[in-house]
């Protein structure tokens, strides 16, 4: 009877001190908020744009990790991005929702016609990125640099000055075209001259 | 020589090893060498694009209508990693803009325009007769400001080169004189003609890098070059240990890390450089540009320039200003045949194809190849990979290239770097061989340069989330000012409200009281 005893208030015991030690774990090494979404908001283009339907990227990570939102919604993210997706959420690639969210563009910069601006500051309080300078009732302009060319800016400005403009190649950014689509050239140029 | 044993041991000089793979190739350099080294006059524009090397482009301190001389310093450098461009000859810029540039893009790019003035007019300045007399740190700003980069086609900085860091102690100084891809033979004729040059500049280097030895490899397919160096070397007597060492011809004995492996045995680490294990390494031409700056206070305007290929008339070598239109080249060599199809800057395997004759010489111009259809058919419709390995066979990085195709056929650029993308030397060895004739070394320029793009990417979106976070927190922050604002403003109205009536009426009649009194008290004071 006492060997049974002393076994169960071993064991009792050993699974309190165990039970204190995950309690006091848990505590101290608690992971603040959940990285998945972090993660996903790290392949993101953060462009704030808005076309995936939600507020800005990281409402757009929250949602694909709750499972509310597709992976193939970001237009600036293109397939690379949705490539990106896939591997880390372990989905299969899926092409992206160009009708609803529309396609993916090269990179765009806006740009303030300064003879037209009036300098309402509208714009400013548009851009999600601060990229926007002026100040009331003085001109405005674009920060090429720092524009991620979201388009929110060309909506609120009362005077239609604001035009999204593509970001001209330089050699130093140029990437070498993929053969894959290049093969279609060399088949057609065969055929031509062949 | 005897004191110098030590050295060799450690650094086994002794004998000679072998890279991995490789191909021997058709040679197709004696079209160019058969006639001597000619200097192409000054043409009548020259194009000179601010950027000419690995790196920020220069920035122009000359403005359009300025009278410049030859060697006049007309763009700076910009940043640590970049190099400064000079007027290759007396003239008047006449413009600085966009020009079409010597790139695989066909793009153009910022450059600037000098029209002759035909008197080639020199900058003033008092050469150096005496290099032994500056510090280390002096002769790497002159080589910096003389705007010299690697000649032998990737123009990085020399004189970063040159800047090891004190923690890689350097015993070699190499030199690559293997130029190991057919048809290029602008160094075999450098080093055959002005010997004396290019052994001049090694004792400049090897004072500046404070080293003892120096080794120039060059192939045992130029046997004039190694004669002449060695009858220089000969005549000789100042200290340091200078030797001329021929290699066997194998296709790319002439890659910096094949050179290496080749002369000293020792392996250049993955994305290392060959600093990390004690070597220095530099194309000929570059040693011989080393020594224009130093000897001659002369900038980087000219380079020799190989143009050849069944496409031209009569293939020669020639010295041409940096900035000349490729067209006055190939009409100093009878102008291109009938058959002409295809023009490459660079060799077969490495070089790239251009879009027009009318584009400048560059730094990095060292082969101008004009091809017919007979001698570099187009490109055959490639057919599917049947893995039979012959790729990995010739490979001289060691690398897996198929496994490399298949992942940037697939665009998995992260597995593409599990399996050392970046440490491919882009020699083409494996499309050379490739049955089913794919185009290889296209996928692995496509991986990199998207590799490169995505980071630039990351980095721009890791900016953009920082600026989004900051501008989200201030809004919140000026919300939450305001709603405070808003309240304690309420709250003063409110307790205000009582406080300041309550006040108000008691200051009033304490007024009252006090007008009451001293009209009290006045009669009194009056009576």
């Amino acid at each position: 009877m006492t060997g049974v005893l002393g076994a169960v208030l071993a064991l009792g015991l050993l699974a309190a001190v165990f039970g204190l030690l995950l309690g006091y774990a848990a505590i101290r090494f608690k992971v603040e908020s959940d990285p998945v979404v972090d993660q996903i908001n790290a392949i993101l283009p953060q462009t704030q744009c808005g076309q995936c339907g939600y507020a800005g990227c990281r409402p757009y990570a929250e949602a694909i990790a709750a499972g509310e939102a597709e992976i193939n919604q970001c237009p600036p993210g293109g397939e690379a991005g949705i490539r990106a997706l896939a591997d880390l959420l372990g989905r299969d690639f899926v092409p992206l929702n160009e009708e609803e969210h529309g396609e993916h563009k090269g990179r765009m910069v806006a740009v303030i016609d300064e003879q037209i601006c009036i300098g309402c500051t509208l714009c400013i309080q548009a851009c999600p990125v601060d990229a926007i300078l002026g100040a009331a009732k003085h001109m405005h302009t674009v920060i090429e640099e720092e524009c991620t060319g979201c388009e929110l800016c060309i909506e609120p400005c009362p005077v239609d000055c604001i035009d999204m403009v593509p970001v001209p190649e330089d050699i130093n950014q140029w990437r070498w075209p993929s053969p894959d689509e290049r093969r279609i050239d060399i088949a057609d140029r065969s055929t031509a001259s062949g | 020589m005897a004191d110098h044993a030590g050295d060799h041991e450690r650094l086994d000089l002794s004998r000679l090893h072998h890279f991995h793979g490789g191909l021997k190739l058709p040679e197709c350099k004696a079209a160019a060498t058969a006639t001597p080294l000619r200097t192409l006059p000054v043409p009548p524009r020259l194009i000179l694009p601010l950027q000419q090397h690995i790196g920020e482009p220069a920035r122009p301190v000359v403005a359009i209508g300025d009278q410049v001389r030859k060697g006049q310093l007309i763009a700076r450098a910009e940043g640590y990693v970049s190099v400064p461009v000079h007027a290759s000859t007396s003239g008047r810029v006449t413009d600085i803009g966009d020009y079409p540039v010597p790139h695989p893009s066909g793009l153009s790019a910022p450059a600037i325009v000098i029209d002759s003035d035909g008197d080639d007019t020199p900058v003033a300045g008092t050469p150096h007769g005496d290099y032994r007399s500056l510090d280390p740190s002096e002769l790497r700003n002159r080589i910096r400001r003389a705007g010299i980069v690697g000649l032998g086609g990737a123009g990085f900085p020399t004189f970063i080169k040159m800047n090891p860091g004190p923690h890689k102690p350097v015993d070699l100084l190499l030199i690559n004189g293997a130029e190991c891809e057919p048809y290029i033979s602008c160094d075999d004729m450098l080093m055959r003609e002005r010997p004396q040059e290019v052994i001049e500049g090694i004792h400049i280097l090897m004072h500046a890098l404070q080293v003892g030895t120096c080794v120039i490899g060059v192939e045992d397919n130029k046997p004039e070059a190694i004669a002449a160096l060695e009858q220089t070397v000969a005549a000789d007597h100042r200290l340091g240990d200078i030797r001329v060492q021929a290699i066997p011809t194998l296709y790319p004995s002439g890659g910096e890390k094949q050179l290496i492996r080749i002369l000293t045995g020792r392996e250049v680490p993955s994305q290392g450089l060959p600093a990390d294990i004690g070597i220095v390494c530099q194309n000929p031409a570059t040693v011989a540009a080393v020594y224009h700056a130093i000897h001659r206070n002369e900038p980087l305007i000219s380079r020799i320039v190989t143009v050849t290929g069944t496409g031209v008339e009569a293939p020669a070598n020639l010295e041409v200003r940096i900035g000349t239109p490729m067209r006055h080249l190939i009409e100093a060599c009878g102008g291109y045949t009938p058959g002409v199809d295809r023009m490459l800057m660079g060799g077969p395997m490495m070089g790239f194809a251009l879009t027009s004759d009318a584009l400048p010489v560059t730094k990095t111009t060292n082969c101008l190849l004009a091809t017919t259809r007979e001698e570099l058919p187009p490109p055959e419709p490639p057919r599917p990979c049947i893995r039979c390995g012959e790729c990995v066979r010739v490979c001289p990085a060691q690398l897996l290239p198929q496994q490399l195709y298949w992942f940037a056929h697939a665009r998995d650029f992260d597995k593409a770097q599990d399996y050392n993308l970046f440490d491919c030397i882009e020699c083409g060895c494996c499309a050379y061989v490739c049955p089913s004739r794919l185009p290889l070394v296209q996928y692995y320029r496509f991986a990199k340069t998207e590799i490169w793009a995505q980071e630039r990417d990351r980095i721009k979106a890791d900016i953009a989330r920082q600026r989004h976070e900051s501008r989200q927190e201030r809004l919140e922050r000026e919300k939450r000012e305001r709603a405070e604002r808003l309240k304690r403003k309420k709250q003063a109205v409110r307790e205000g409200d009582d406080n300041s009536k309550q006040a108000a009426i008691q200051a009033a009649l304490e007024r009252a009281r006090a007008r009451k009194q001293t009209g009290a008290d006045s009669p009194e004071k009056s009576d």
